[in-house]
């Protein structure tokens, strides 16, 4: 195997592999091209499984030319069934949650930044930087500390507070622009023409977009080497979305696993939903829209790969939802209450879609479904307050009885 | 007084290596326009049948035109306007 060129998705022409991410011809994304056509399936099997206990397992599927390093390797995060998940929404399917939460800096954003910073180091770059909804705030800061690399990192300056100190905290150059998510990116895309900086989703962003492909793989060998028939996928960028489509995609071209694509289901939040809207209109393109809505993890109103987030839904008969911020936080505590799974907003919104999806009656008797949960609550805890009472007492027995008589009564 | 454009790295090529370029308009379509007038190459590139190809975004003075007017935003004497890919992020 080996990687041979960056490629553009618009108007296939090659580049070679420097730290480039859109065409000149057309302006469209750069995508890594691989040759797979010396892999043999037994025998990359076999090096899975007697790979390391993380996403560097996969390293024939990533874009390096040695053997990339990070110790702070992500993956290989729990995938777990969840029948009382299932049961709560009324549906007779096998329900299974990918909590990619349990990752270094609890979310699956570790992924790509592993596989980025890994790059930054492979082209000699010493600074990396990135621009941020939060957690990839969180693991640009982390990995580059742990890899020992300079970085600047730039968020919206009212991001949630618990984003912000897991950031600073790892020493980095934390910026908070005054701004939205689509301000900050368009500043870094304006630096990064001036900076000699790795910024991960900006000039490294067609390597950084292949980690994602890891969840893909992950879940179909956790499956026992077999794919999911449904998917429910955050959409920010749509870059995960599509990519985790093309690890599955990867696995069946090359016969790790047979079947066909499963069906792609996209979770955006109402207050920032260019992408469901594009799908919802029929439209090739999105419309940017200015984010309103406490998934800030999601909150890109103008998505690189909005189109291509459309296309695969259609493609593989699949749907882009959108829930309410109401919607978010019954997803959160639904979450929770049948798998013992704290969530962020994101799973919110994710949790929020699959439920939509089963009240509509589109997921099918015996279906097997794959949940994407990317973030662990403890970075939005502002969306979990009033969602419950705290039964408040004094150190007595007496004091306990009377606040619990009512309730044993009832 | 002339409106300032930002020309991309990825496009400087067909610019002669030119980062900025001054033209007059008073639209965002009349300044590109004044653009290709000057670089042909540049039209094929960041246009399709009269459009805005669908990975480049165009801003003047830092706000996105499909938050305004599209082409048909109008332009004050001395605005920048800004072309750069849209296929960062996220």
């Amino acid at each position: 195997m080996a990687i041979e060129n960056l490629k553009c998705k618009e108007c296939g022409a090659t580049y070679d592999l420097a730290a480039h991410f859109a065409c000149e011809n057309c302006f469209g994304p750069l995508e890594v091209a691989y040759d797979y056509s010396d892999l043999d399936p037994a025998e990359t099997k076999r090096k899975i499984q007697a790979g390391s206990q993380g996403i560097w397992r996969y390293s024939d599927f990533l874009p390096f030319e040695g053997r990339p390093g990070d110790p702070l390797e992500p993956g290989l995060t729990p995938l777990l069934r969840a029948d009382r998940l299932a049961e709560r929404l009324g549906v007779d399917a096998e329900i299974w949650i990918k909590n990619d939460a349990a990752n270094p800096t609890h979310s699956f954003k570790d992924r790509v930044v592993a596989v980025a910073v890994a790059k930054a180091q492979e082209l000699g770059f010493d600074t990396v930087a990135c621009a941020s909804t939060g957690n990839l705030a969180n693991a640009v800061a982390a990995h580059a500390a742990a890899a020992g690399l300079k970085s600047y990192v730039f968020v919206p300056a009212n991001l949630e507070e618990q984003k912000l100190l897991a950031t600073g905290i790892y020493g980095t150059n934390l910026v908070g622009v005054r701004g939205n998510y689509d301000d900050v990116n368009r500043l870094c895309t304006q630096l990064a023409e001036t900076r000699p900086w790795a910024f991960v989703n900006v000039n490294l962003r067609p390597y950084y977009a292949e980690g994602s492909k890891t969840l893909a793989y992950e879940t179909a060998e956790q499956l026992g080497w077999e794919l999911p028939d449904r998917v429910v996928c955050p959409i920010a960028s749509g870059s995960l979305f599509t990519k985790v489509g093309r690890g599955f995609q990867e696995w069946l071209d090359i016969g790790l696993v047979e079947g066909e694509l499963p069906v792609f289901n996209g979770a955006q939040a109402e207050g920032c939903s260019p992408v469901a809207t594009a799908f919802a209109e029929g439209w090739d393109v999105c419309k940017p829209q200015r984010p309103e809505t406490i998934a800030k993890s999601l909150a890109i109103g103008d998505p690189a790969d909005g189109p291509y987030a459309v296309e695969h839904a259609r493609r593989t008969e699949g749907a882009i939802d959108s829930v309410t911020d109401d919607e978010i936080r019954d997803g959160i505590s639904l979450l929770a209450e049948t798998t013992g799974i704290f969530t962020e907003t994101a799973g919110g919104v994710t949790v929020g879609v699959l439920a939509k999806l089963a009240a509509r009656g589109d997921i099918g008797s015996g279906e097997r479904v794959v949940v994407y949960i990317t973030g662990e609550g403890l970075k939005t805890l502002d969306a979990t307050r009033d969602r419950f009472r705290m039964h408040e007492i004094d150190p007595a027995l007496e004091s306990f009885e009377a606040e619990f008589r009512q309730e044993v009564s009832v | 007084m002339p409106i300032t454009v930002k020309i991309p790295t990825q496009l400087r090529g067909a610019t002669g290596g030119e980062a900025e370029l001054e033209v007059a308009g008073s639209t965002v379509g009349e300044v590109l326009d004044a653009v290709f007038e000057a670089h042909g190459d540049l039209r094929e590139r960041i246009t399709q049948d009269g459009d805005l190809r669908r990975f480049v975004n165009v801003y003047v003075s830092g706000e996105d035109i499909r938050f305004q007017d599209g082409l048909n935003t109008s332009i004050d004497d001395g605005a920048e306007v800004t072309i750069l890919p849209a296929v960062a992020g996220g």
